[in-house]
């Protein structure tokens, strides 16, 4: 069984379908980067996976725990797979630490002290652990991104999901984000990114899915995505890319 | 013009003054601590409440706002007793005021709620907190730390407003300086030392309310 399974998932927003019946399995410890031009529903699939937005037909699925409205199970799913925002979305009333220390306490009920230890030990591993004590807002943006894949890292998920995380970033910035995504992957964990940073995705990722109007038209490991694009579509856009 | 002033006598009455302030205070904490409580939660409902709640809030706060605090007062005082809620004349006047700050702090609270960016919902439903938890957690220091200055306006309105309690007998500072006029007959000195001593409550209060923002709420947490 792989971890996360989503089938024949559909998504309309009114009149409009973004998502026209998506199906992609994730191997435990894979790393899926998630490509196309804007509108082509990648950031809503990713949004479908831990339940932001709600999907109309089909279904997905990861570790076991089905995604279904209600809160209970959402919870249970959200407690699965992290999510990395464009925007950070840290808390701005409370300091780095505090950040990373919140979810712990008020969902898992981790003790004070047991949460602090942890979110230290996060905050290190992402390299920021002199700034427990830093409110978002005396942070960079590379910074404030590593606070959150910190504070996503404290729940203990299984996989992680990033949409756009670098696309807030100035050009000097991402390079620090990317490698704390790096070294994620290299330690196994299983992510799925969507991204403009197609080196990266090169670098990086087991396999890249090729999202045109809200269909998977492409999808393959990097090398032959993007040495041997089968599409006029992939052509494109790699061509408009590069 | 042969009215000779003289503000030497006042000093026997700084009794019946010191208990009306004392009064005064005791409600304007009450109000403002129970007002402001009553606030956040309609807030709640009302921005990001259950449906069946929303109309409920809503009438209660536009009945509130669009009627007199004097009437108000009068309707828990002289009106409640008729359903067998009879209260005291202290109790009435906290019940109205807290009554009135709930709906005026409601509305200012919802303007926070409602300028939070909607990635703060998302960031904390995606760490598996509740709706509730994400609220209160999350949303709600931010949000006040937005309106905190119109907040505190509307606490000092209240506590200002309150002299109309010395209308059911409560035994304000409006009240004591009514009683002190009616014995004395000397309306300048009395009202003129009522109104300053409103005024150093309301400049002490205004201060209180942003030393207690200073310390809820960190730098700049509102952006």
């Amino acid at each position: 069984m792989s971890l996360i399974e989503i089938t024949e998932v559909k998504k309309r927003f009114g009149d409009n379908e973004v998502l026209k019946g998506i199906n992609i399995d994730v191997e435990p410890g894979e790393v899926i980067a998630i490509i196309g031009k804007s509108g082509s529903g990648k950031s809503t699939l990713l949004r479908c996976i831990n339940g932001l937005e709600t999907i109309d037909e089909g279904s997905i699925s990861v570790a076991g725990a089905q995604l279904l409205p209600d809160e209970l199970h959402l919870k249970a799913l959200r407690l699965k797979v992290g999510m990395i925002f464009q925007g950070f979305n840290l808390f701005p009333h409370l300091t780095a630490g505090r950040n990373v220390m919140l979810s712990q306490m008020v969902v898992r009920k981790t003790p004070k002290a047991e949460a602090e230890a942890m979110a230290k030990k996060m905050l290190e591993r992402v390299g920021l652990g002199h700034k427990f004590d830093a409110y978002p807002d005396q942070l960079s943006g590379g910074q404030q991104q590593r606070v959150a894949i910190a504070r996503a890292l404290a729940m203990q998920p299984i996989a992680l999901l990033c949409d756009e995380i670098t696309s807030a970033l100035d050009p000097e910035l991402v390079n620090e984000v990317l490698a704390v995504v790096k070294e994620l992957a290299s330690e196994g964990m299983t992510l799925l990114m969507v991204t403009h940073e197609m080196r990266f995705a090169r670098d990086v990722c087991s396999r890249v899915v090729f999202m045109h109007q809200g269909r998977v038209h492409e999808i393959g490991p990097p090398g032959e995505v993007f040495a041997n694009p089968k599409t006029a579509e992939l052509k494109q856009f790699l061509g408009v890319v590069h | 013009m042969n009215y000779a002033f003289d503000f030497g006598w006042l000093a026997d009455y700084w009794p019946v003054l010191l208990k009306g302030i004392g009064i005064t205070v005791e409600l304007t904490l009450v109000g403002g601590v129970l007002g402001v409580s009553l606030g956040i939660a309609c807030a709640w409902a009302r921005a990001l409440g259950p449906a069946w709640l929303k109309p409920v809030v809503a009438a209660y706060v536009e009945m509130i706002r669009n009627t007199p605090f004097l009437i108000q007062l009068f309707f828990v005082f002289f009106g409640l007793p008729a359903l067998g809620l009879r209260m005291g004349e202290l109790q009435a006047a906290n019940l109205a005021m807290v009554i009135n700050l709930g709906a005026y702090g409601c509305e200012i609270i919802r303007a926070g709620i409602q300028a939070t960016p909607k990635g703060q919902f998302e960031a904390g439903a995606s760490l598996g907190m509740s709706r509730i938890q994400t609220f209160w957690y999350v949303v709600l220091i931010p949000a006040l730390q937005r309106i905190w200055p119109a907040l505190s306006s509307q606490i000092v309105i209240v506590m200002l407003g309150s002299a109309a309690v010395s209308q059911i007998a409560a035994e304000d500072l409006t009240f004591a300086a009514n009683f002190i006029q009616s014995r004395t007959f000397r309306a300048f000195e009395t009202y003129f030392a009522a109104t300053l001593i409103y005024l150093a409550l309301a400049i002490v209060l205004r201060q209180l309310l942003r030393g207690l923002g200073w310390t809820i709420f960190p730098k700049r947490a509102a952006r």
